[in-house]
């Protein structure tokens, strides 16, 4: 696993208190991990601090997934 | 939150909790300052007057216990952000309670008002108040508790004829605080207005005589109000008792509009 995926697991158990098995690449912050909407919004600023990058409002909706949130952050860091 | 403790006939103390006053240096936001200080809230004390500050700090705690001074031009719109953490650093703790108090007016007759009265009223009265929210709700939310109060005024609801721009902001400030409140509700933290009519202070001193009269034939408890009647309304609203109210405007005003 990458680091990038490693640091999104770790903030992804933090900021929703479950378990880090449960926090698989296809699991949906809301439908798996039990995130209310406002909670994809304090996860969205927290991957902005902790890779200090911005993700603007039309790429934060379509992360649903713990790997859509990977693969956003991989590519704004490659680029 | 904890337990009520209206058992001992003790309610509404806020003891152990953290709150910013902006605006402290004016006659409400100082007996706010001092009401939640006196309530048992360590306080930190905001305001464009250093000086004046520090002698309503001196004047609240004269050995210094649980109040700090943090000045800010909230005109200026990086200083919202840089306020809370100053004011988490000088009290060492995250801040539990929000107020926003802090005001200015520029009245006068819409067809005459300049664009720079009307930008400065919203900018200072509307945009800072939104800015501190946002900032003091990320760790608010984070912990799952949190109060915040905002002074709007009578004329936010009702208008007055040469306040098109501060009856504006005031408005405005209320819609905000149903917004605030409908996203912050599920962390349990709590947004409220509390809106006063004609207080004594160094705002309304000076109106004439006549105008004087004139309002308070308009106020059914017939007296201005006094800035602990303000006070109060707001310590209520920061305390543990009233964890089940939220986006409401409290309208403190002897009775002059009953909206």
């Amino acid at each position: 696993m990458s680091e990038i995926a490693d640091k999104v697991k770790k903030i992804v158990v933090e900021h929703l208190g479950v378990e880090e098995s449960k926090v698989t690449p296809e699991a949906s912050f809301i439908d798996d991990l039990g995130a209310d909407s406002l909670d994809t919004v304090e996860l969205v600023m927290a991957f902005e601090e902790a890779f200090s990058v911005e993700i603007p409002e039309d790429a934060a909706e379509k992360i649903a997934t713990v790997k859509d949130a990977i693969d956003y952050i991989e590519k704004q860091k490659a680029a | 939150m904890s337990g009520f403790s209206g058992k001992d006939g003790l309610m509404f103390r806020l003891d152990g909790k953290t709150a910013l006053v902006t605006g402290a240096s004016g006659g409400i936001g100082a007996a706010i300052a001092r009401t939640l200080h006196a309530q048992g809230a360590r306080v930190v004390l905001s305001g464009t007057r250093e000086a004046v500050l520090a002698a309503v700090a001196a004047e609240i705690a004269p050995d210094g216990e649980r109040v700090h001074v943090c000045p800010a031009d909230l005109s200026d719109p990086a200083a919202a952000d840089a306020l809370v953490s100053a004011a988490e650093v000088a009290a060492g703790a995250p801040l539990d309670i929000l107020v926003n108090n802090a005001g200015l007016t520029r009245d006068g007759l819409a067809i005459r008002m300049k664009d720079e009265d009307w930008n400065r009223v919203l900018e200072v009265d509307l945009a800072a108040p939104f800015r501190l929210c946002r900032a003091v709700l990320k760790g608010m939310l984070r912990r799952r508790a949190g109060r915040i109060v905002s002074i709007a005024s009578i004329v936010g609801v009702t208008g007055n004829a040469g306040q098109a721009n501060y009856a504006a902001a005031k408005a405005g400030m209320i819609g905000m605080t149903k917004s605030l409140a409908q996203e912050a509700g599920s962390r349990g933290v709590t947004v409220n207005v509390v809106a006063p009519g004609f207080v004594q202070t160094a705002m309304t001193d000076v109106l004439s005589e006549g105008q004087r009269e004139k309002l308070l034939g308009g106020i059914p408890l017939g007296r201005m109000g006094k800035p602990e009647d303000i006070a109060a309304a707001v310590a209520y609203l920061t305390s543990d008792e009233a964890g089940w109210i939220t986006g409401t405007t409290l309208n403190v005003n002897g009775g002059m509009a009953m909206p």
